[in-house]
């Protein structure tokens, strides 16, 4: 059995695990001296094995000037006395081997190894020249020195080669590099170390405005004001207005809450009182005008009741709905059921065109708003009633429009259409919620409310909202004709009359 | 002439086995190797060759000693003169052929340019780092013994006055009295790779070479091949003072013999570390090495101080000042290193024994 998560592993397993900013930089500045310490290495090595190869060199180019200054000529033969010294120089690298070879003008060996090889090439005028061999199995370097002799009996240039292995300059350069190495070593080491505290300096801001937020007052959506860096005051800012748009939608709410609790107060009480008097009403003529008004309000609480769930529930698919290609002519069809379904509607003719019609949007809520402008048209109307569906691809929009007969709405009305609770006061039956749904239901989908009259003088009220650029539907062919007739569906009589 | 034993083991066979060796050594002449064998208590056992220019007797208590150690293992003593044992080395190092697991030698510049030319192999062991930097090279080539460069003198002949106690010591004597003519012995440093090599470090070490060789000339010195010859010539009276006598050989004929003395020349008294390499294409390199570490052990050290008096460069230096009764010696021990490869140039050698000739050989009338 698992054991219960800590709250950091919660936290983790919720956000999925992102290495931390920390761990990144120092896994960056890691690689980063790395990189910079292997550079470094290298260019010792090859530093200490040019520096190694100078020194020693050096010695190969005394030893074999010692020797060349013990050439004389003597009796007419060229005679070598080679010098302890020169020797005692080369044994300066006390491990190593050491070759020479001495050749007269005519290039005859006057001492020394005579098997030890002579560079490929020598050019004429160089007095010396430094060069690598391989000589009884081990590399050596060589110097290849000349000296003119200008005698009466030899006249030339007597060749002195002097070589050595190479395991002193072996040495010496391991000895640099191994310096080189600790050094770098030691101060990549440091350098992450300060790094990792300078980051650790760095990020503590972070560190700050976590724990702000994580000692905050679970209610409290007030901004942050920790005092936060340049990088992260974009963070904060962001932090800050989405805290305060919360702020905005809680009081929204509990305004919402508060305004719903009146309203429903009233027509309740009312209601009651309407059901007292009707019980102590004996004439049968009064009683039966009680009892239709208490149907009325009735039915009026009965809308109110259905508004707010409906309102809630929008504004509540305004924040979370993910948005979807829907065909308005569906929404349409699926509304005026409802209509006819729920409220006393009538008769509702649709006008929809053969062609669908895109938009992106939320069916539900377009739904809704639909049957809202249906009831609307029904309480407050005059029928027929018609529910029309159209596009119009120049102006990019898609339009739900409601016709009635009756005349209209006041400018007054249609000025505060989207405010809540904005009812008839004589009609017991009216919520005042259907517009302001609506209106919602507009806005989020970027949309607007246009009323007016069409050519036949009927009043109109529609919802605009974009149209989809792409407006084919992708299933069926496009070259199948469609009958440009507009459709009327006949519906059922109402049973309950028109009422109003 | 060759002496080998096919011995299994039993008292018996040692004890032909140390009649052959001497035997040999009787026997044994210039430019014929001595090669004597101590066989193994063991069955089908592994066999140490072991090459040199010392002289049996004093390597037998260290063969000894190793194989009491290495009760498996055989040991084939080769003995040749340090000229045929160099060049006997340089063929089979050319050749790439096996000649000995272990050459040691006295001439050391001859090793030297052995292990120079590459027919060394290297010895991978502790031990050895013990071993002075001058007694050792490329962790190839190890100083064994400690042997200073002695003058020795018939004791009755000096009965009552003190031998000469430097090299200017003896350039007075041999300046100022033909005591010394024809009573003066020394090597004959032509034949002999130490006696050379002696020369050679005296020529560089000092002039007092110069002034020796001309006292030598004059006295017409007599010249030897080995210590030994000189040391008896001394001891029979017929020499009155060797010079640049192995101090080895010396020493270990004062112990026994009470007609010569010996004396370490207090201007400086050269030390020669006797060197030995293993070759590379030994076959046994192992046993080699232990038998390298023998020596260099505590073990192998008390031998070597021992009767023998080869010394190690550790006990040398105190050993031998106790020996010079409380004289002030400089040591200079030749360092194993590459620059006694100049004694060995063929123009620098002709050279220097020319010039030898021309002042110790008197031109015959």
């Amino acid at each position: 059995m698992k054991p219960p998560l800590s709250d950091p592993e919660m936290a983790a397993a919720a956000t999925g695990i992102v290495p931390s900013i920390a761990g990144r930089l120092t896994l960056m500045l890691t690689l980063v001296l790395t990189i910079a310490a292997t550079g470094t290495i290298i260019a010792a090595y090859a530093y200490g094995r040019t520096a190694a190869t100078r020194a020693f060199d050096r010695l190969l180019t005394g030893a074999a000037l010692q020797i060349s200054e013990r050439i004389s000529v003597v009796e007419g033969e060229t005679v070598v006395d080679i010098p302890l010294s020169a020797f005692g120089l080369l044994s300066l690298a006390s491990e190593d081997r050491i070759f020479y070879r001495v050749l007269d003008p005519v290039g005859a060996t006057l001492t020394g190894d005579e098997a030890f090889p002579l560079p490929d090439e020598v050019r004429a005028g160089d007095a010396q020249m430094l060069y690598d061999a391989e000589f009884s199995g081990e590399p050596v370097r060589a110097i290849l020195m000349r000296r003119f002799l200008a005698e009466r009996s030899v006249r030339g240039p007597v060749t002195v080669i002097v070589a050595q292995t190479l395991r002193a300059r072996g040495e010496l350069a391991r000895e640099i590099v191994a310096r080189a190495v600790i050094g770098v070593v030691i101060a990549g080491f440091l350098t992450l170390v300060l790094a990792v505290l300078a980051l650790r300096l760095a990020l503590s801001p972070l560190d700050k405005i976590e724990r702000a937020i994580l000692a905050r007052d679970p209610k409290d959506l007030t901004p942050l004001s920790t005092d936060t860096p340049r990088e992260v005051a974009a963070l904060v800012a962001a932090i800050n207005r989405f805290m305060a748009r919360l702020d905005r939608r809680v009081g929204a709410m509990q305004n919402f809450v508060a305004d719903a609790a009146h309203q429903m107060r009233t027509p309740i009480t009312a209601l009651r009182a309407q059901t007292e008097l009707a019980m102590e009403e004996e004439d049968p003529r009064r009683l039966r005008v009680l009892q239709r008004r208490i149907r009325d309000r009735a039915m009026g609480v009965s809308r109110l009741t259905d508004q707010l769930l409906s309102h809630a529930l929008i504004t509540h698919r305004a924040d979370s709905a993910t948005l979807e290609r829907i065909d308005l002519r569906r929404v349409a069809m699926e509304a005026e059921r409802e209509a006819r379904r729920t409220g006393g509607a009538s008769r509702i003719d649709l006008d929809l065109p053969s062609d669908p019609v895109f938009v992106t949007g939320d069916a539900f809520s377009l739904r809704e708003a639909a049957r809202n402008l249906i009831n609307n048209a029904v309480a407050h109307g005059v029928p027929p009633i018609m529910l029309r569906v159209s596009a119009d691809l120049e102006a990019g929009t898609a339009s739900v429009t409601v016709h009635d007969h009756g005349p209209g709405m006041d400018a007054d009305r249609i000025a505060r259409i989207g405010q809540r609770f904005v009812r008839t006061a004589t009609d017991p039956r009216s919520a005042g919620l259907g517009l302001a749904i609506v209106a919602e239901v507009a806005q989020f989908h970027q949309g607007s409310i246009t009323t007016g009259s069409d050519s036949g003088g009927r009043f109109t009220i529609s919802i605009l909202l974009p149209l989809d650029a792409d407006q084919s539907d992708g299933s069926d062919a496009d070259d199948q004709p469609r009958e440009e007739t507009v459709v009327v569906f006949p519906t059922q009589p109402s049973q309950q009359g028109t009422g109003n | 002439m060759a002496h080998r034993s096919t011995a299994t083991h039993s008292v018996a066979t040692t004890i032909a086995l140390a009649l052959a060796v001497a035997f040999g050594a009787l026997t044994g002449g210039a430019g014929a190797a001595t090669e004597t064998r101590f066989a193994a208590r063991a069955d089908d056992p592994r066999t140490l060759v072991i090459a040199s220019v010392t002289d049996l007797d004093f390597m037998r208590p260290l063969i000894a000693a190793f194989q009491r150690q290495h009760p498996d293992i055989a040991v084939t003593y080769v003995e040749d003169t340090s000229n045929n044992l160099d060049a006997a080395v340089t063929t089979a190092c050319n050749g790439g052929r096996f000649i000995a697991d272990l050459v040691i030698s006295s001439s050391i510049a001859q090793q030297v340019r052995l292990v120079n030319n590459g027919c060394a192999s290297p010895v991978q062991s502790a031990i050895v780092e013990t071993l002075p930097d001058w007694a050792r090279w490329r962790g190839e080539l190890f100083g064994l013994t400690y042997e200073p460069a002695v003058m020795v003198y018939n004791k009755q002949a000096f009965a009552g006055q003190e031998p000469p106690k430097s090299r200017f010591d003896l350039i007075d004597m041999m300046r100022q009295t033909g005591r010394l003519d024809g009573r003066i012995a020394t090597y004959d440093i032509e034949q002999s790779g130490v006696g050379y090599l002696f020369a050679f470090q005296d020529a560089a070490e000092a002039s007092t070479w110069g002034r020796l060789m001309e006292g030598f000339g004059r006295n017409n010195v007599r010249t030897f091949c080995c210590s030994g010859d000189v040391i008896d010539l001394v001891a029979s009276g017929e020499a009155l003072i060797g010079y640049n006598v192995l101090g080895s050989y010396a020493l270990a004929r004062a112990l026994k013999d009470p007609r010569i003395g010996v004396v370490l020349p207090s201007d400086y008294t050269l030390v020669l570390a006797r060197a030995g390499f293993v070759p590379k294409p030994a076959r046994d390199p192992l046993a080699a090495r232990a038998f390298l570490e023998l020596l260099l052990s505590a073990d192998g050290r008390a031998i070597l101080n021992g009767d023998t008096r080869l010394l190690t460069s550790l006990s040398g230096p105190s050993a031998l000042a106790a020996i010079n009764e409380g004289e002030d010696t400089a040591f200079r021990p030749i360092p194993l290193s590459p620059a006694l490869l100049v004694s060995l140039d063929r123009a620098k050698r002709s050279r220097f024994l020319s010039q030898w000739r021309k002042s110790v050989i008197p031109p015959n009338p």
